[in-house]
């Protein structure tokens, strides 16, 4: 037995409830077997679930640090370790470890500053970290626009939240998009680039993208078109992972390792590095 | 500086593994050197040269990291971790022992990785000078010294003695241990050892190999550079090349449901096969050409970068003689840095 600490252990989390968002998404929520929370986190860090027998993978905390009795990880099925977790049931135990990657700056750049999120399908978890808890310190920061759009109504992502607490907050104003006109859907129809240069946001705001990759490159020169400097826009990026602090070798982008030097990067720091994410 | 006669060398042998597991490179069946765990009988390889690196010993190709059992819906997680044995590796060529430390800072960095870290403090190195080298070597391209290895103990082996120093205290334990079977003695024959493995490396091939071109900040300088192409073009994305560098340390975790719990193990992985940045959801190295490049920028560029400049190759030349192919390392410094040598 050996003493020294090792960050790939990890601990054992409870599944303390299972909601379903969308068709193919699932928002769990997870505490240590004696209710608490299995460690603290910075919003837009991720943390690694795994099933034994199954494998690890690495996923964004979707909940906000205020949250001081849980976390929670919204999760679309698309491979093995999101099947298996897709048919768990409340009770289930998984393993966690974490937290890992660093934050985005809430409490220095974003500071003062009018923010803009936007988001694309599953895109939203990594930003309701950092939405939430900008409105739980909501005197900390100027206006809140969030653009966020999915394929149709029933794939938005926490659309009760969005609806009744995002939409009512005084100075978050939220436009919702979705794909292709659906009935029972008055809101905007169209394609989340084209949405947010319509909307044609001032530039005195910093941005936050998260999305597809598509999404993200459109939507990126549809704000450079409106006049905003990359400088100002933040995104978080996703490769497979295996361990987490750079060791594996995996998630590299140039000499960058997105577990630790990111998630999450100003993307005038993307231009810097090779197009290989 | 300390001596001894290459008569006492398993009488040496004998002490050290005493207290320790003693690895040396012994001739295999078909006359390459491995290294081979000592006991009487095993002699000591004339070839340092060994056809896997000693990576193994502080990073094993495989290994068990914890269990897990199962029941219901309940998990249990089983740190089983131990701490290695001593042991002692001896006759480590001089780009070997580099290699640990292009190891030691992906492993030994925070967060520490603690099987690494625990064999890294068990193991006592004793390197060797050398002076058979192969034509494939290129140390000197990445400033080694084969006159005078670095390691716990740098020994230096003539036709009949073999001579000691030790560069840490745990070598001078070590040396401690032997005093039976060693003298004080000067340095002049070590000079002169030296001076002749100077000359032999000064006769080899790829003695002109320069890493000038290369280091931190060259991103944008090589990446879209067309002749990737043409290098990766006949890769067969083998994995030899990653298996055998002693520098290549990529590794994949992986689960084994052994039917009473479940062991997560580590394993060695390759930057050259596809499925190594494959998610459920896309693939950002999708073609060979980009996994080849991966391996070289790594090497030359993005390991330098984050590094204070030191390169993830220590010039042992393995990939060299075991590319299927014939690709390597040393083509790619040539045709993409434009180097002479």
């Amino acid at each position: 037995m050996s003493n020294r600490e090792e960050t790939l252990i990890p601990k054992v989390g409870v599944i303390t409830d299972v909601r379903i968002d969308t068709p193919d998404i699932k928002t769990f929520r997870v505490v240590t077997p004696d209710g608490k929370k299995a460690f603290d986190h910075r919003p837009g860090q991720c943390a690694m679930l795994s099933v034994p027998g199954v494998g690890e993978a690495m996923f964004s905390i979707t909940s906000s640090p205020t949250n001081e009795e849980y976390m929670e990880f919204s999760i679309k099925k698309c491979g093995c370790v999101t099947d298996w977790l897709h048919q768990a049931e409340v009770g289930q135990q998984i393993t966690i470890r974490g937290p890992y990657g660093n934050p985005f700056p809430v409490d220095d750049v974003f500071a003062g500053k009018n923010l803009l999120f936007i988001a694309g399908g599953v895109g939203l978890a990594p930003l309701r970290s950092v939405i939430n808890y900008c409105r739980h310190y909501r005197d900390r920061y100027g206006d809140i626009d969030i653009v966020y759009g999915s394929r149709s109504k029933d794939d938005l992502l926490d659309y009760n939240e969005i609806i009744e607490e995002w939409s009512t907050d005084a100075g978050v104003n939220v436009h919702l998009t979705i794909d292709n006109p659906q009935d029972g859907w008055d809101g905007h129809v169209g394609f989340v680039p084209s949405y947010v240069k319509e909307l044609g946001f001032d530039t005195n705001k910093t941005a936050v993208l998260c999305g597809p990759p598509i999404m993200i490159k459109f939507t990126l020169e549809g704000l450079c078109e409106l006049g905003f400097d990359k400088t100002q826009i933040y995104t978080t990026l996703e490769l497979r992972m295996k361990c987490g602090v750079g060791k594996c070798g995996r998630c590299n982008v140039g000499a960058k390792y997105v577990c630790k030097d990111g998630p999450v990067f100003r993307c005038d720091e993307l231009d810097e590095l090779p197009d290989e994410y | 500086m300390l001596k001894c006669s290459l008569d006492k060398i398993n009488s040496v042998f004998e002490e050290i593994a005493k207290t320790a597991k003693l690895y040396i490179p012994a001739d295999d069946k078909d006359g390459s050197a491995v290294y081979k765990q000592w006991e009487n009988g095993i002699e000591w390889s004339s070839s340092l040269n060994t056809v896997r690196s000693p990576k193994d010993f502080f990073l094993p190709q495989m290994e068990n990291l914890m269990e897990f059992k199962t029941e219901g819906k309940n998990i249990e997680v089983i740190d089983n971790r131990c701490e290695t044995e001593d042991f002692v590796i001896f006759g480590v060529r001089a780009c070997d022992v580099k290699s640990f430390e292009v190891l030691d800072r992906v492993f030994l960095s925070e967060p520490v990785d603690s099987y690494y870290a625990s064999r890294r403090e068990k193991g006592v190195i004793v390197s060797t000078a050398c002076s058979k080298p192969s034509e494939t070597c290129f140390c000197k391209t990445f400033g080694i010294s084969p006159e005078e290895p670095e390691g716990d103990v740098t020994t230096w082996k003539t036709e009949d003695e073999i001579f000691f120093k030790a560069n840490t205290s745990k070598g001078e334990a070590l040396l401690e241990k032997l005093s039976a079977y060693t003298e004080e003695c000067d340095e002049t024959v070590v000079t002169e050892q030296k001076e002749k493995i100077s000359a032999i490396m000064a006769k080899l091939p790829l003695k002109d190999l320069k890493t000038d071109a290369f280091g931190g900040g060259k991103t944008e300088e090589f990446f879209n550079n067309p002749v990737w192409e043409e290098l990766s073009g006949s890769c067969l994305g083998c994995g030899t090349c990653t298996f055998v560098c002693p520098t290549c340390q990529c590794y994949d975790i992986k689960d084994f449901n052994t039917g009473k719990g479940v062991i997560r193990f580590r394993c060695w992985d390759s930057c050259m096969y596809s499925e190594f940045t494959k998610m459920a959801h896309g693939n950002n190295r999708i073609t060979q050409k980009e996994r080849f490049r991966q391996r070289f920028m790594h090497k030359l560029v993005y390991y330098p970068e984050n590094n204070d400049g030191m390169f993830s190759c220590v010039g042992c030349g393995r990939c060299l003689s075991k590319c299927p192919i014939s690709m390597n390392i040393v083509k790619v410094m040539k045709k993409i840095g434009d180097v002479d040598a």
